[in-house]
């Protein structure tokens, strides 16, 4: 379905390019769609973050790209990774791919990380996997990478087990493990959700100077829409497994096109709102195993009308790039 | 609210409207760190320590800061689901648990809380009537008219009775819950609502829904709010006076305007930096702090940010600031802040971007 959701064509050759994925959990009498047709394609050293509620399924969508989804997931569509299809790797060389070319950070670092070894284990566990090298060898750049994500003592930290550090130093640590051995693409599923903010702006801070140093790209999902204003270079705002709308960063923070994204943005509470009521989306996000027909953000959305509700919503390219998939949205860049 | 209960006919105006409806005086919390071949006493966290303030009647005070700061044990203490080790807490006039003032029970009918996580503070085997109606059948309501009170209580946080009495908590989405939780707080028909974190796990457009039926519910009911998170957009928004938190102390407070434009203390100012700035052209270059929060149990002595502080001198490790008024600039007399410095009090430092210290 190569219906323009994809992202204006970049200048290099993309590192990433997602076509047409589709996602569906299918067990015996539930049939969820959970990503419906997903289309991007990613340079190195580009941000994207896909900013959407929960269950709007953008952790899914990551997921599929690292192989990690369970076995009653039917994953269609391609992805391809510097020029090779992950979704038609057999397992063996996806495993190599996990860690290496591709890598994901997680919200819970304490979940994510291993409680029975120190970090320095588990960061040159991964380098001796992927590249085979000798353990002194591989203890010496998880040294080099501890002191890259700028954790303080690192020598002392390399022994050390994940429960004995902080929230923000144990995602630093999951932010080296995830870099040990240089991946083209880092998803980020939520890293800075569960911290602190003075830790969050950190790791947000740490982030971009990294991709800076190590040129990778990034997909970044989060509901933050601060988060997201802070890291990204594009943002694609997701609903129902679709994207609605994609553009640069200020495109889409600054003019948003779609209902969704206008109501998200005035729904996020900023400073200097006080006294006023705050502009709410009326309703729930929508139950993926029974989405309406058309639109499935037009139950909640106060300018629906009559062409919402059936068929398919058209995808407005707007002329400086930015998309959006709403019937609304082709009459604004019409008039 | 309908009049179908009155339980307690001293939930009237006692104090009169001058008397804050909550006072607390130098509340103290210290959890023991056990460990060690005989399970001894290794260490103790100081959580909460020698925290005062007051909350006016039909007013909504916030407190903000960072976890491990103390402000969800401020809240499990002054509803006595947890024990102070010292301290007082005086509900409108009267003290909290002694021989001269109310009982514990009785405070709790008129100082109810709402917590983070909607599901796990509702029992999964009661429907959301019979978790509303639950109270007020323990003091003494019959069970037609609690279940009818539950009703009404459902209705007026938005839900449908019809649809949503019979459900069970799986059975609905978090907003939802909180939903209900709000009216589980509300049947007793208190005079105050604390809410630790309450919307603080609702996704963006769901948080706003609940926060304009926290504002509508406190104004119908004149309901005053102790609004606890570390979100500090949603604490500016909601509240008239602001308390912030670090590592067990308060370190400043004042009326939301005072704290939010001038702030004092390096702690806030670094807080307030943090903050994203939801715009993409003016996007944060420095790091406001470095390192996590210190750990509790061992918390520096003095001024417990001076670890962190840019501006740290000999005196701060030596005694810690009392909440005083600020030493420097012209200020509300009501903000308070507790520093020893001067010059890391001034208005003039507030861009400064200092804090860093390796």
């Amino acid at each position: 379905m190569p219906d323009g959701t994809m992202m204006p064509p970049p200048a290099t050759d993309p590192v990433l390019r997602v076509e047409d994925l589709t996602v569906r959990f299918v067990r015996r009498n539930v049939d969820v769609p959970a990503v419906n047709g997903v289309e991007f394609a990613l340079r190195a050293g580009e941000t994207l973050t896909i900013l959407g509620e929960s269950g709007s399924g953008k952790s899914v969508s990551l997921k599929a790209m690292m192989g990690l989804l369970p076995a009653y997931a039917r994953i269609s569509g391609k992805i391809w990774l510097n020029g090779q299809d992950i979704l038609s790797l057999p397992p063996a060389a996806l495993s190599k791919l996990r860690g290496g070319a591709v890598s994901m950070i997680f919200q819970e670092p304490m979940a994510a990380l291993d409680p029975v070894y120190t970090i320095g284990e588990q960061i040159a566990e991964t380098i001796v996997q992927h590249e085979g090298c000798d353990n002194k060898t591989a203890m010496k750049r998880a040294l080099g990478l501890l002191e890259m994500v700028k954790i303080p003592s690192a020598e002392r930290r390399l022994k050390n087990y994940p429960h004995e550090m902080s929230g923000g130093m144990r995602q630093r640590a999951m932010i080296a493990l995830a870099l040990a051995c240089k991946p083209a693409v880092l998803l980020a599923d939520e890293p800075t959700t569960a911290l602190d903010v003075t830790v969050q702006i950190q790791i947000l801070l740490l982030l971009r100077q990294l991709q800076q140093e190590l040129g990778m790209a990034i997909i970044f999902v989060t509901h933050d829409v601060g988060a997201a204003a802070e890291i990204s270079d594009r943002i694609a705002v997701m609903y129902a497994g679709r994207f609605v709308e994609t553009g640069t960063t200020r495109q889409v923070m600054k003019a948003p096109s779609h209902p969704y994204t206008q109501g998200l943005l005035h729904s996020t509470v900023h400073g200097g709102m006080r006294g006023q009521p705050l502009q709410t989306i009326p309703g729930t996000p929508p139950n993926l195993a029974a989405l309406p027909l058309g639109c499935a953000f037009a139950p909640r959305c106060r300018y629906v009308q009559e062409a919402c509700r059936g068929g398919d919503i058209p995808v407005i390219m707007k002329p400086d790039g930015a998309m959006a998939r709403c019937v609304r949205a082709s009459a604004m860049v019409e008039a | 609210m309908s009049a179908a209960l009155q339980l307690d006919p001293r939930t009237n105006d006692r104090g009169g409207p001058a008397q804050p409806l909550l006072i607390v005086e130098n509340l103290k919390k210290y959890f023991p760190v056990r460990g060690g071949l005989l399970n001894r006493q290794v260490a103790t966290v100081q959580a909460v320590d020698d925290v005062s303030f007051f909350v006016r009647k039909g007013e909504t005070l916030g407190i903000v800061g960072e976890s491990g700061c103390g402000k969800s044990t401020t809240a499990r203490l002054l509803m006595r689901l947890m024990t102070p080790d010292a301290g007082a807490i005086i509900f409108d006039g009267d003290p909290v648990g002694e021989r001269r003032g109310i009982s514990v029970n009785d405070m709790r009918r008129q100082m109810q809380m709402v917590f983070q996580d909607s599901y796990t503070s509702l029992n999964p085997r009661m429907t959301m009537a019979e978790s509303i109606a639950y109270a007020p059948r323990m003091h003494g309501l019959a069970k037609k008219q609690a279940i009818a009170r539950a009703d009404d209580l459902l209705a007026r946080v938005g839900l449908n009775p019809a649809l949503h009495a019979r459900r069970y908590p799986h059975e609905m989405s978090g907003g939802q819950r909180q939903r209900v939780n709000i009216a589980r707080a509300l049947a007793l028909e208190p005079r105050m609502v604390i809410l630790d974190e309450a919307v603080a796990a609702l996704d963006k457009s769901v948080e706003a829904q609940v926060l304009n039926l926290l504002s509508d519910l406190k104004q119908s009911l004149s309901l005053t709010y102790l609004f606890i998170s570390h979100d500090l957009n949603v604490v500016e928004y909601m509240s008239d006076r602001v308390m912030v938190m670090y590592l067990g102390r308060v370190v400043e407070t004042g009326p939301v305007e005072s704290i939010y434009r001038h702030p004092r203390h390096p702690y806030t100012r670094a807080l307030f930096a943090s903050k994203p700035t939801l715009d993409p052209d003016r996007r944060t270059h420095d790091m406001p702090l470095t390192g996590d929060p210190p750990n509790p149990i061992n918390p520096p002595s003095g001024c417990r940010f001076r670890t962190r502080c840019a501006f740290a001198q000999a005196i701060c490790a030596e005694k810690p600031p009392a909440l005083a008024e600020p030493l420097s600039g012209d200020a509300d007399p009501t903000h308070l802040v507790a520093c020893h410095l001067p010059a890391a009090q001034s208005p003039l430092n507030a861009s400064a971007g200092a804090y860093a210290h390796a």
